[in-house]
């Protein structure tokens, strides 16, 4: 083999150049349509990485709905005296919130491992990359399965109006997933890339869980700041927090997440064009 | 039908050091400008040709076997050809349905029993679960491993595992084979049986592409071979006339 070097910079623009041909946009979009094609793989593959995890616990996956739980009691009990709040209204709430902020928070975090725990597979199997993040949301939903049902109880408990508004659940968390998706592509390719973007990602997404209306209500901010509004996790926390509250969805949040979605994949759709080809180097 | 074309192929693999694989470095060092670039010349990417202006024609029927040093390229070749790797430039044209079987193991999972490991294999194979189902009772009587099928993996032997690997790996015939060092079949009381099974899998296989170190290997499952040096084809011919080039270019 010879070796000579070049230039870092230059060889991404030569990269960038060669990725952003018509023909490479079609291949990441056959990319991620092939993916989903495979998705008796991917599934069996999220479902086992979730068993794996507790394969010799009595309780099994039930440990994600038990931890949970102690969370949102323990949570709920000490800043629901914080803020001097009724039980009956902030324990729904939290649970809400909680599990809610769950599934957003490793849709992300896990969304940056999905090339490189993958790393063994891609240089051996000639599958589409994007089966590697599908698999992640997959198993990310099969926790929030578990998850959820603490949400259910608390709210049987405190007697929440579950009502019709329920029905905007489902389509909040398809549109939230479909947000997952997109993030673990971006992600994972920037991840594998630059190794230390998991670590700065998850640093961030810690201090957005503190400045994002999940253990404290909007409406104990004075003023409704833009500090609020201009949170784009507000918002896809709100989504789907409403509905399950009984609450009807509010259009502005709808809208917010909507256009969320368009701009993060039109972003994700250029990078992975460009980038996709790569990333079996990379890793 | 199979066919396989490359033309001009080349790869080149970036080498990356700590400091090229940050984020952070590298926002920094756009950031700070021109001044710190004098110290940053160590932090340029080394780049590896690992493959230069391969050309390759096979079609149906073809046996081809890749040898060389370690490094000549020849599992990068066998990636290309899987389409795991893109070229960087150069064109790959390749028909027909491809498996590449580096590892026959491959997603294998240890905490799962035999039987969720045939299905796991199986989709790793580009086989739907239905189509699995169908070859279960095949795959499994092959395999010997009766009861066992019902225990997790990690229980196994190396050998049994072995065994589980191979009759689901060659359960299903690809129209393109890719091969690196052959395919392990486990213990000696399995081998008979094994090789028989692979004969017959080998031989319905349109295009079987081997990359091995062992000329006994390449000899007697390949018709041609090529050469690879540093990335590159230094011979392409009959296999005999092949491994003696090897065999002088190693020369001493």
């Amino acid at each position: 083999m010879s070796t000579d070097t070049l230039h870092g910079e230059s060889s991404l623009l030569i990269q960038l150049r060669h990725g952003l041909r018509r023909e490479q946009i079609d291949h990441a979009l056959s990319d991620i349509a092939a993916g989903w094609g495979r998705r008796e793989l991917w599934m069996t593959l999220g479902l086992h990485d979730v068993r794996q995890r507790y394969r010799r616990s009595k309780l099994g996956p039930f440990w994600i709905t038990l931890s949970m739980a102690i969370m949102v009691l323990a949570l709920g009990i000490l800043y629901g005296q914080i803020f001097g709040q009724d039980l009956h209204e902030y324990l729904p709430f939290l649970a809400a919130g909680f599990v809610i902020w769950g599934l957003i928070a490793s849709l992300i975090i896990d969304g940056c491992q999905s090339f490189i725990m993958a790393e063994g597979m891609i240089r051996q199997l000639n599958a589409p990359l994007s089966i590697y993040a599908y698999r992640g949301i997959w198993s990310t939903l099969i926790a929030f399965g578990h998850n959820i049902w603490v949400f259910f109880a608390v709210a049987v408990w405190f007697g929440v109006d579950l009502n019709w508004n329920l029905l905007w659940v489902p389509v909040a968390l398809l549109m939230l997933l479909l947000n997952g998706l997109w993030i673990a592509l971006f992600f994972g390719l920037l991840s594998a890339r630059f190794r230390d973007v998991p670590l700065i990602v998850g640093s961030i997404v810690q201090v957005l869980f503190f400045i994002t209306p999940v253990i404290w209500r909007p409406e104990m901010l004075p003023g409704r700041a833009l500090l609020l509004d201009l949170n784009p996790f507000y918002h896809l926390v709100e989504i789907m927090r409403a509905p399950l509250l009984g609450q009807a969805p509010g259009l502005e949040n709808w809208l917010t997440v909507i256009l969320i979605t368009v701009v993060g994949w039109t972003a994700t759709l250029f990078f992975y064009s460009a980038y996709r080809w790569r990333i079996a180097y990379w890793v | 039908m199979a066919s396989i074309q490359l033309e001009n192929v080349s790869v080149s693999f970036p080498v990356y050091s700590a400091s090229t694989r940050s984020l952070k470095n590298r926002l920094i060092q756009s950031a700070t400008g021109g001044q710190i670039r004098a110290d940053t010349v160590s932090q340029r990417i080394s780049v590896v040709q690992a493959l230069q202006d391969i050309n390759i024609s096979l079609k149906s029927g073809d046996r081809l076997g890749l040898i060389g040093h370690n490094g000549a390229g020849k599992t990068t070749l066998l990636r290309v050809l899987g389409g795991i790797y893109e070229p960087n430039s150069g064109r790959v044209a390749v028909q027909g349905s491809t498996v590449p079987l580096f590892d026959i193991g491959l997603g294998m999972n240890q905490e799962s029993t035999g039987y969720e490991n045939i299905v796991l294999r199986g989709l790793f194979l580009g086989l739907t679960r239905q189509r699995i189902r169908s070859m279960m009772d095949e795959i499994a009587e092959f395999t010997e491993l009766g009861d066992f099928l019902d225990l997790p993996i990690r229980t196994y032997s190396a050998g049994m595992q072995m065994r589980l690997a191979f009759a689901v790996s060659t359960s299903v015939v690809p129209d393109i084979l890719l091969l690196d060092e052959g395919i392990g079949a486990g213990d000696a009381a399995f081998l008979n049986k094994a090789r028989e099974r692979l004969q017959h899998f080998t031989e319905q296989v349109s295009i079987i592409v081997l990359s091995s170190h062992s000329e006994e290997l390449v000899r007697t499952m390949c018709s041609k071979a090529l050469v690879m040096e540093h990335g590159q084809i230094v011979f392409a011919g009959p296999t005999d006339e092949a491994l003696e080039r090897y065999q002088a270019m190693r020369g001493w």
